[in-house]
């Protein structure tokens, strides 16, 4: 089954290659027999990765050893659920995942494109075409997920205990489908610049793919946090570790561009910067793949290292020189349609927002290639951790905090004094009451203080939108208010489904300020034996510890120490954390004890117990006893931030086939001479004429 | 009072109850001395038991001491970076990765340091002149390392001092463009771009209104 495999593997590189050749090819000589090869060459590339990656599936479900791959990443007693999860655990197998859904992105934006797009959909394929060869190479010449050993052996490594956690199975994927989702906005810019189609069409186009590649790794990113969380151990969910930071750098960048791509549609400007914008995204994707595989930085992430990542840094810079070349010879289609009326207006904010959210990205990225510079530069590695990126970062995400309070009420194009003083009132007295609270009690931490008051700003700008807007169709239409807020949010989606992505990062960054007040102790406990610790509330937990105890369990052998907990002297329960050694098929250990944490989560606070080990091999026991506020928050805070992503994308009602029906016979259209307003898009030219819609209307 | 008997299901858990205590008892009872090498420890009474396989609970641990939980010393190995290449700070690693043998011994070493009564700093600087500045966990901010700090907050104050500047001279352009054109008579901005001069064709009370209108809508 593996020969078949590798040589789709191979199909799939020639195919590829001539993909991106017929598509180039054919949209720039117009050759129609051409443009339908190209197109047709991305069906064909799912059809082969399909079939490699179901051979590598069937060579881990069948535990085929031969299969290098199946021999380091599985073993026989591993659970079924995670030797299929192992299929993207490993280096080549993850290559292998990310061209299979790379080529299944590209054919669905093929076939879902609409036909209006059609002189730039050849570069598209090329494009996608040229960004699969890439990755099958890797495999074919550098990492190959087939390759087979000298002999067979009885069994296999098994996964590392790390992976072996249902947030495994889900985050890495999540992950991966929002990095490699942002090539499909990429080969539209690339499109648009290669055709110099140069107006609003190709953001159009990409807008939900944009999207949903931002929902995608918005999800990836938030269980990536919850499975470091619950499974490293730690007791926290962010170090700023070098293979977290590459995924949060083109999240800052496409949350960037999901605010200034508002600004190209509605007036015209930041065409370059938009173009930009995308490239870097797909460039910073290419580049957290980098940081990951090529072990230049040290990272929790290190299961991954190898030599394959040099092969990212020459496509990038591939990539960088490609992007640098188009822009430089099309800068004239580039240029802005109208300029800046106000410093008070929603363009000038979004300019600041964008300004901060590349600047906090650019400080990212510095301070994960800063020991690289520093080594250059001075020969002298340095650590740039967790404090040097909170003191950096944290007055940047303040201020970004502000802007999303004020940037969706400021006026377009100039804001009055009267604008400002009716929208921002009564958030300003919002955040200025809960500040002075705040002070007055003594709240502990400046800048949790400062994320806290702010919240309450940004959250009554939210809360006043939704009340104006609900209480207008309330009087308007004499709809209850529970209708009159689902039709609100449901006809103006983008709106209303972006103020909730708001309450989102507003719950994420309030929860993120609760760690400024976490508690920590370790403590040695014979049974029976109890220790107590206070909590940031006030609360003061007491902690029993009640055994140890062991056992074997699937394909693991567990110590399980268990302690009861109490508050204020009413118990709460008993929790157990485990070390978990795992073994494989002959009960031989296969990698060192595992930790599992126990945690107790309330909207307040986390109860965090590990179990750090054994005193002398006796049921004394070694703990670390957490207190974690408000972490619960955090993962709320996630789901919000997506249902939100999922209200702005989710589809429009667009026209029915009954009203199109209607439209056809005996009707004539006649379109009025376009003239562009102040704050018009672009209309295009109606691809069916006689259905009385415009093109855009589907998309709007 | 009526004497209560027991049903046939309540004997049978009962006797059930009594040889599972037995069984165990019997068991606590052969259970294996401690593994060869594994000393008891003072203070260790019959009241702890042993675990039935040591070697599978991980690495084995001493008794928390006095300085584990002491915030000076807690305060000073999250400013140093263990040297296992995990990444993390030493007290994170060893409160987190209980297999490393790295963390523990830089923790004993800056115990050892608190008692010869080394202040923060000086111990710092002892892990330094042992590991390299990289044992830090943030550079220190002197020389090329204040780039690290100051680079990201310059050229970000720099490019929003600079967008602010651009912002203003264009609006100030674009007012003294808009008042020329008005004194023309002529429509402000090129295309219908901009707002439009309401005063040249609407009458003053329909001119209120459509404001009005507008700043309701937030436009």
């Amino acid at each position: 089954m593996t020969i078949l495999g590798q040589i789709s593997l191979w199909l799939a590189l020639l195919v590829a290659a001539w993909g991106s050749v017929t598509g180039v090819l054919g949209g720039s000589r117009r050759r129609p027999e051409l443009i339908q090869s190209a197109r047709r060459t991305t069906y064909a590339l799912l059809g082969l990765l399909t079939v490699a990656s179901a051979s590598l599936l069937t060579a881990l479900l069948r535990h085929d050893f031969n299969v290098a791959y199946v021999a380091q990443y599985t073993s026989r007693n591993l659970p079924a659920v995670y030797t299929i999860a192992a299929f993207y655990g490993g280096q080549s197998g993850s290559l292998l995942f990310w061209a299979f859904v790379l080529s299944l992105f590209a054919a669905a934006a093929q076939w879902l494109t609409p036909r209006r797009y059609e002189t730039l959909m050849p570069y598209v394929s090329a494009v996608t075409s040229a960004v699969t060869f890439f990755f099958v190479a890797v495999m074919v010449f550098a990492s190959n997920p087939f390759e087979r050993l000298p002999f067979t052996p009885p069994d296999g490594n098994g996964l590392n205990p790390q992976l072996q956690n249902p947030g495994m199975v889900v985050h890495p994927p999540m992950l991966y489908l929002g990095y490699i989702s942002i090539t499909i906005p990429f080969a539209f810019a690339m499109a648009a610049l290669i055709s110099r189609r140069l107006d609003t069409g190709w953001l159009h186009a990409i807008r939900r793919w944009t999207l949903l590649s931002w929902t995608f790794l918005s999800i990836g990113i938030t269980l990536g946090m919850w499975w470091a969380y619950v499974e490293l151990g730690w007791g926290g969910y962010w170090a700023w570790d070098p293979v977290e930071n590459a995924s949060f750098l083109p999240w800052l960048t496409m949350t960037a561009f999901l605010h200034s791509v508002m600004i190209q549609e509605k007036r015209g400007m930041l065409k370059k910067w938009n173009m930009s914008l995308i490239t870097l995204s797909f460039m910073l994707s290419i580049f957290g793949t980098f940081i990951t595989r090529s072990g230049i930085i040290s990272s929790v992430h290190s299961f991954t290292q190898s030599h394959v990542g040099y092969f990212f840094l020459g496509f990038l810079g591939l990539t960088a020189i490609a992007l640098g070349w188009l822009l430089w010879t099309r800068m004239p289609g580039l240029q802005t349609e109208a300029q800046l009326e106000s410093a008070l207006s929603r363009e000038a904010s979004f300019y600041f927002n964008n300004l901060l959210f590349v600047g906090m990205a650019f400080s990212v990225f510095w301070g994960t290639i800063f020991p690289i510079l520093s080594e250059w530069v001075r020969g002298t590695k340095v650590t740039v951790g967790p404090p040097f990126f909170n003191q950096v970062n944290i007055p940047i995400g303040l201020a970004l905090l502000a802007l999303t309070g004020v940037g969706p009420l400021i006026a377009w194009r100039k804001a009055s004094p009267q604008n400002l003083k009716r929208q921002f009132a009564v958030p300003v007295a919002a955040g200025l009451v809960t500040a002075a609270f705040l002070a007055a009690i003594r709240y502990g931490d400046f800048y949790a203080g400062m994320a806290a008051s702010l919240a309450a700003f940004v959250v009554t700008t939210v809360a006043q939108e939704f009340w104006r807007g609900t209480s207008a169709r309330h009087r308007l239409h004499g709809e209850n208010y529970a209708l009159a807020f689902a039709r609100l949010v449901g006809r103006n989606r983008r709106r209303y489904g972006g103020y909730i992505v708001h309450l989102g990062i507003v719950t994420y960054l309030v929860a993120f300020s609760g760690m400024a007040f976490k508690q920590e102790m370790e403590a040695s406990l014979r049974p029976g034996q109890s220790t107590s610790m206070r909590s940031p509330y006030g609360h003061t937990y007491t902690f029993t510890h009640l055994g140890v105890s062991q056992y074997e369990r699937l394909n693991r052998f567990v110590t399980a120490a268990s302690v009861d907990v109490s508050r204020d002297g009413k118990r709460i329960g008993v929790m157990s954390s485990e070390k978990r050694q795992y073994v494989d098929s002959f009960n031989r250990p296969t990698f060192n004890p595992a930790t599992e944490a126990a945690i107790r989560s309330d909207l307040r606070e986390d109860i965090y117990i590990v179990f750090a080990g054994s005193v002398a091999g006796t049921e004394e026991a070694v703990y670390r006893f957490t207190l974690n506020p408000l972490v619960w928050w955090v993962w709320f805070g996630g789901v919000v931030l997506v249902f939100g992503g999922v209200i702005v994308m989710w589809p429009g009602a667009g026209p029915t086939r009954a009203s199109l029906r209607r439209a056809l016979p005996g009707y004539a259209v006649t379109l009025a001479p376009f003239q562009r307003g102040p704050t018009d898009r672009p209309v295009e030219r109606p691809a069916r004429v006689g259905t009385g819609l415009a093109a855009g209307d589907r998309d709007a | 009072m009526p004497e209560r008997g027991y049903s046939r299901r309540e004997f049978l858990a009962g006797v059930g109850g009594v040889a599972l205590i037995s069984r165990s008892w019997q068991e606590g009872q052969t259970r294996p001395p401690s593994p060869p090498g594994q000393p008891r420890l003072p203070g260790q009474d019959s009241l702890v038991g042993e675990l039935m396989d040591p070697a599978r609970a991980g690495k084995l641990r001493g008794r928390v001491t006095e300085y584990e939980n002491d915030p000076f010393v807690v305060g000073i190995e999250e400013k140093l970076r263990c040297t296992c290449g995990c990444n993390l700070s030493v007290y994170t690693c060893r409160t987190t990765d209980f297999t490393c043998e790295t963390s523990p011994a830089m923790h004993r070493r800056v115990v050892e340091l608190v008692e010869q009564k080394k202040s923060a700093q000086e111990i710092l600087d002892a892990f330094v002149a042992q590991y390299g500045e990289s044992v830090l966990m943030a550079p220190p901010r002197a020389g090329f390392n204040l780039a690290g700090y100051l680079v990201p907050g310059i050229l970000i104050t720099l490019v929003g001092g600079a967008l602010a500047l651009v912002i203003i001279r264009q609006t100030r352009a674009r007012a003294v463009t808009a008042a020329a054109k008005r004194g023309r008579g002529g429509p402000d901005g090129p295309a219908g771009l901009g707002e439009p001069d309401l005063s040249s064709t609407l009458p003053p009370d329909e001119q209120a209104r459509i404001k009005a209108e507008l700043e309701k809508l937030g436009i």
